[in-house]
């Protein structure tokens, strides 16, 4: 609230100056803020559910705004999970989320994307062409190791052919320690 | 932000992947690589770029991914503005 009425202030100032002049000011809270997208793709691999709570726990924890974009289906499965809304922020519409990454309204400091078919590599592609930010993409299934050959585009890869077990792909998380970043 | 099944849209291959609908692609001689998150029907594009559209006549053929189900290359026919906006593009 002060840092708005501080901004205001300061516009009115410069408009009375010379009303011509477009002053764009970042305050601190907004200059410092990081976003963070976890991109859920399909969500009939049991282990998304559960890594996308935890590394969306683990991200708010480390300060980052974190944004859960998804089709309503796997929204609704993170949403009865954290009914209360514990471990997550915010959540998305997937095509919305794409979007408004496409019409520049959604800055964002890093993205992660859950990838166990073809679908998901189209969508770390787009998040890594949209952003241009770093992404991640946490490959898991037992497609895992095709799926990792087919990506040709810059990324980092986290990957492990879980399907019901999450301990393996929430170790290989623990080690890249994203929050850290 | 559109929705495909308000387009009267032809499903010309189905669970595909990107190389193969560029592919497929290649043998119409007016077309066009885009990159993802363009707009078109107002729907935005998703894929691994270069993502290739083309033209047949008055149609516009371009791949369509689906989280759950994969990527499917479309046809739209009477897409004439769409089929200007990306000649314009050239």
């Amino acid at each position: 609230m002060k840092f708005l009425y501080q901004k205001q202030s300061i516009e009115k100032s410069i408009s009375y100056i010379h009303p011509n002049i477009i002053l764009y000011i970042t305050m601190p809270e907004e200059r410092d803020r990081k976003v963070t997208i976890l991109v859920m793709g399909c969500p009939k691999v049991p282990v998304q559910t559960s890594l996308v709570l935890y590394l969306a726990h683990r991200m708010k924890n480390a300060g980052y705004q974190t944004i859960i974009a998804g089709t309503p289906a796997a929204r609704q499965l993170i949403r009865v999970a954290d009914p209360d809304g514990h471990y997550i922020m915010e959540m998305k519409d997937l095509d919305a989320t794409i979007a408004a990454l496409a019409e520049e309204k959604l800055p964002v400091t890093n993205s992660f994307v859950f990838v166990h078919n073809d679908a998901g590599i189209s969508y770390a592609a787009t998040m890594q062409s949209l952003t241009n930010k770093p992404v991640t993409a946490i490959i898991f299934g037992e497609e895992a190791e095709q799926v990792t050959s087919e990506i040709t585009f810059p990324c980092s890869i986290i990957a492990d052919p879980a399907i019901h077990n999450p301990m393996p792909l929430k170790r290989k998380i623990e080690e890249a320690a994203p929050w850290d970043a | 932000m559109g929705c495909l099944e308000s387009l009267p849209y032809e499903v010309v291959l189905s669970k595909i992947s990107f190389r193969e609908a560029r592919e497929f692609l290649a043998r119409y001689p007016e077309k066009y690589d885009i990159e993802p998150g363009y707009r078109m029907f107002d729907i935005h594009i998703v894929g691994v770029p270069p993502i290739r559209v083309a033209v047949d006549g008055d149609s516009l053929l371009f791949p369509f991914t689906k989280p759950c189900h994969g990527t499917f290359l479309i046809r739209v026919p009477n897409a004439t503005d769409e089929i200007a906006r990306l000649r314009s593009r050239a």
